[in-house]
């Protein structure tokens, strides 16, 4: 595949790109078409599946193949794309609305398979499409056309919920930092399997603000804990450690010795560490890591499907229609 | 094994096994079925069994039996009554009298008859004695005591031994109609060969059956049955789903392409999802979704990289797919639906037949969605049917809906094996190089012909394109809203699958005068075929024809109902196809309904029609 040299433009699509002035999605959007080269495939094998929502455009702008499907079902559409495709790098578009209220049930599913999927989830949270509905990612309380009195349900995490799907790989980013995204991205692009991103993206319009402190340049340093295999997890002032129960903790660095300071591992089998990373941040967002919680393992669905008919071929003979029809009990007519 | 006592020839029979759940009656009535297939007699076959896998033990509810008539001329039903009722227990016998004919043959397993049994099911005295039988030929027979004895040798508590006694009644059975032994024997020791012990229990209980029969007094005569005029050819006895899914592998072997199939587990449907799981080796991908949505949406998604995609389901699973084949039907990619229905609304009765999903088929979606809609006669005709399905599917890019039901899903008959050549061509004609006049891949530009979009897999080389379920601008197939677009588009995915070919619509009418039509759709053909032979053997001139294809109508259908006085349309529900004519061509069918769970007898039929012919 090393003779093929694309550039960002050979991504481009003719279609012209409508989002609101000033929406997250179109930062995402760039980032992705600079990055799709490096993934060294032509473009004929690379699709994009969306579901519904402002960020399920997406795949319009891309010169890829791509499909803009229905409200929450692209992880079960795009499953039966990568299975009976596997040669293709089929990618996931969806956004909170999408990916979690109607669609979670495909989304944990996808997950727990290791469907070969790349998911870039697009957290603003809110219902963009829709004008400026509470989302599952919404925060307790908060004030929309459908919540005039604030709104009741908890929020959950879409990296804990992914974690409890068994992914085996979760990974956090943002729409601003085109560098850390672009990163995530190829991590993604690497992994065997389903991989899950969650885009926190900024909604000006029905949202706005609403990653304002992981953003700022004032805030952002003191907020944000970057996750970076073997390295020790902090932000500016504050580092995790690990408590006498296993639980980790986010502890100004003042008062806690460097040694304490957890190292992050990314590879650990089992998901309980990465879960206890994804419950650091609640909705407030007063600490919250980026980067890969976790990155294992596992044979990918599409493989272990192929390898399956492979194994009942091997054994059993390639299928011949006329004997399947003169199987059983058969008796002749004269 | 031979028979020695004195044989009465018959020309047909029709037995019914009834008996516990747990008592076997599906498997001993299979096992009857083929062996009288073997025989070369004609037959059709009706399980009827509870939704519940182990309904409450001797009750009315819990009843599970087994139906098949067979003779020595063209069957096309199950029988309107059994000749022969076998009943094991109280319960089989109260669900059962009912539709017994006095002078029917009653064979009871007496043992059950035991007091707390029967007023389990409210026989205040055993029926058995108090002469409320007399008007039947009843062989009250210890079954149970008989089995246990039979298995005496072997180490086996009385519980594992009586559960051999459907053995017993099946060996007895075979004795009677003089079925041949060494395919049931043949099956057994293939079922049960790694289990010796139950291996052996249930031979010996089979042949303990057969040799009562030969020597007891309570049985004078047996009775044979000759084959029937078949044309010739290699046979095997079939039901719906199992011709079903070898309908799908066949299509997709003579089509070159893989097939995908997505679904989620549903009575009636799910044997097509069992049979096409066993069938790995044709590279068929099955996936079992997480629900009826994630099933077409993946086999969408299959269709979308070249395969044929393909989901299996009963009524509810389609109320859940609907969306999902709208998208279908906007995107134009081969989607075959199959929808084997039952009893509804809600979950409604799910191991009974009906034909309810009609309009939830042509109508059930948001927008103008057409889609093509098709509908087998027969269990072996399901085959013929699924490929059907399949080559409209691909050859025109759209989803087709194929409506089977439980009737014939469950029931079964013998199939002419058809030669892999004589099996229709299937085109799949992807796009491959650009179809525009700039050197652009145009996705909605039509085939004139048949109005199939051009279609481009992923992975071909300079047609990267999207496509969504966002109105799309002809032939270019990018977002479009503007308003003459849309009404343009809404008619032409109209006019696509209005425009399908399909066969014209045959009659059968000998006298060539008739003056009313019988006419059927789906599983009902089997009743109205036979009812249409009852009525022509009494005097009276009737015309059948029967709708394998319901969207589109074949082009001559117009025409066949204006040319009768009056067309009368047998439906297991309440008058749809009857809606759907009278709007189309505004003629005034005599709808004849019934939603009963149950095919069809011939005689209703018969009588619906002699209402008619009588005036
Ligand atoms: C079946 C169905 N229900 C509802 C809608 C309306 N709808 C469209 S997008 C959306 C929510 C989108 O929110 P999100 O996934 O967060 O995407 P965003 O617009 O924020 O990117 C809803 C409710 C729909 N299109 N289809
Ligand atoms: S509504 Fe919000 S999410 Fe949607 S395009 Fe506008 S800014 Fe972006
Ligand atoms: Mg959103």
């Amino acid at each position: 595949m090393s003779e093929v040299t694309l550039t960002k433009k050979d991504f481009t699509s003719d279609q012209e790109v409508r989002w609101c002035p000033g929406c997250g999605d179109y930062s995402i959007l760039s980032a992705m078409q600079s990055f799709l080269p490096e993934l060294g495939l032509p473009r004929e094998k690379i699709v994009f599946i969306s579901g519904i929502g402002c960020s399920s455009r997406f795949p319009y702008y891309l010169e890829t193949y791509g499909m803009h499907s229905i409200h929450g079902r692209a992880p079960a559409i795009a499953t039966g794309l990568a299975v009976s495709r596997p040669d293709l790098s089929v990618w996931v578009i969806t956004g909170d609305g999408d990916a979690l209220s109607i669609g979670g049930n495909h989304l944990i599913h996808a997950l727990r398979r290791n469907a070969d999927l790349k998911i870039l989830l697009f957290n603003n949270r809110i219902y963009g499409l829709t004008k400026g509905q509470y989302s599952p990612t919404s925060e307790q309380g908060k004030i929309t056309k459908s919540s005039p009195y604030g709104s009741l349900d908890t929020p959950f995490s879409p990296i804990s919920l992914a974690l409890g799907a068994e992914a085996s790989f979760v990974a956090r980013t943002v729409d601003s930092d085109r560098k850390h995204l672009t990163e995530t991205l190829r991590a993604a692009a690497e992994h065997k399997g389903s991989a899950l991103i969650e885009i926190y993206q900024n909604c000006p319009i029905f949202n706005d603000g609403a990653f304002d402190q992981i953003k700022d340049s004032d805030t952002r340093d003191e907020v944000l804990l970057r996750l970076e295999h073997g390295q020790p997890i902090t932000s500016a002032s504050h580092g995790v450690i690990s408590d006498e129960r296993g639980l980790l903790e986010v502890k100004p660095l003042s008062e806690i010795d460097q040694s304490q300071i957890v190292i992050h591992d990314a590879h650990i089998q089992d998901p309980t560490y990465a879960f206890a990373l994804s419950r650091i941040s609640d909705s407030s967002l007063e600490h919250v890591p980026v980067g890969v919680f976790r990155d294992v393992e596992r044979a990918p669905f599409s493989q272990l499907v192929h390898e399956q008919i492979d194994a009942v071929i091997a054994k059993e003979g390639k299928g011949q229609l006329a004997a399947l029809l003169n199987g059983g009990d058969t008796w002749q007519v004269e | 094994m031979r028979v020695s006592k004195p044989v009465v020839t018959l020309d047909q029979v029709v037995i019914r096994f009834a008996g516990d759940s747990g008592d076997g009656m599906q498997l001993t009535g299979d096992r009857f079925t083929s062996d009288t297939a073997m025989l070369g007699n004609d037959l059709r076959t009706l399980p009827n069994y509870p939704a519940e896998i182990r309904a409450p033990q001797g009750t009315v509810p819990g009843v599970s039996s087994f139906q098949l008539h067979f003779g020595d001329h063209h069957i096309q039903t199950p029988g309107d009554a059994p000749d022969v009722l076998v009943v094991m227990n109280p319960a089989a016998l109260r669900a059962n009298m009912a539709d017994t004919p006095r002078g029917a043959t009653i064979i009871v397993d007496k043992d059950e008859f035991t007091t707390r049994n029967l007023s389990k099911v409210g026989y205040a005295t055993n029926p058995i004695e108090d002469g409320s039988l007399d008007s039947y030929k009843v062989h009250a027979l210890p079954l149970t005591s008989m089995t246990v004895g039979a298995l005496a040798h072997l180490k086996l508590t009385r519980k594992e031994a009586e559960r051999s006694k459907n053995m017993f009644a099946l060996g007895l059975l075979s004795w009677m109609y003089h079925r041949p032994t060494t395919l049931t024997e043949n099956f057994l020791t293939a079922k049960f060969g790694k289990k010796p012990q139950i291996l052996e229990a249930n031979l010996t209980a089979y042949r303990a059956g057969w040799n009562y029969g030969e020597t007891t007094e309570d049985f004078a005569v047996s009775y044979e049955v000759k084959p029937a005029p078949m044309e010739a050819g290699v046979y095997r006895n079939i039901s719906g789903n199992v011709a079903l899914s070898y309908g799908l592998i066949a299509a997709a072997e003579i089509a070159g392409v893989q097939i995908f199939l997505g679904a989620y587990p549903i009575t009636p449907a799910s044997d097509i999802l069992h049979e096409l799981s066993k069938l790995k080796k044709f590279g068929v991908i099955t996936f079992q979704a997480e629900d009826e949505i994630a099933g077409v949406g993946a086999a969408l998604g299959a269709s979308y990289g070249g395969g044929l995609g393909i989901t299996t389901t009963s009524g509810p699973g389609i109320a859940l797919k609907s969306e999902a084949i709208g998208l279908g039907v906007m995107l134009e990619l081969p989607l075959v639906i199959v929808d084997v229905q039952r009893g509804g609304p809600s979950t409604g009765l799910p191991t009974k037949t009906e034909q309810s999903d009609l309009l939830q088929a042509m109508y059930g979606r948001n927008g103008e969605s057409p889609c093509v809609v098709l509908a087998p006669a027969t269990p072996s005709d399901c085959f013929d049917m699924a490929i059907e399905a399949c080559r409209i599917a691909l050859e025109y890019r759209t989803p087709v809906f194929l409506l089977s039901d439980g009737y014939i899903a469950n029931g079964s008959e013998p199939w002419r094996i058809p030669s892999v050549e004589s099996l229709p061509e299937i085109k799949v004609n992807l796009a491959t190089v650009p179809n525009g006049e700039n050197g652009e891949f145009l996705p909605y530009l039509r085939d004139p012909e048949t109005l199939a979009r051009a279609f481009a897999v992923p992975g071909t080389k300079g047609l990267e394109h999207r496509i969504g379920g966002v109105e799309k601008a002809d032939r270019t197939g990018t977002i479009s809203y503007d308003p003459a677009n849309h009404d343009f588009m809404v008619r032409t995915r109209a006019a696509k699958v209005g425009g399908v070919k399909v066969p014209d619509l045959v009659i059968d009418d000998p006298s060539d005068c008739a003056e009313v039509l019988l006419l059927g759709w789906g599983s009902t053909y089997g009743p109205i075929w036979s009812a249409v032979q009852v009525l022509r053997e009494t005097g009276h001139n009737i015309a059948q024809a029967h709708l394998r294809h319901l969207n589109p109508f074949p082009k001559n259908l117009g025409d066949v109902l204006h040319s009768y006085k009056k067309v009368i349309l047998p439906e297991m529900n309440l008058g749809q196809l009857a809606r759907m004519l009278r709007g189309e061509y505004l003629v005034d069918v005599v709808a004849f309904d019934q939603v009963r769970g149950m095919p069809f007898t011939t005689e209703q039929i018969v009588n619906a029609a002699l209402e008619v012919l009588n005036v």
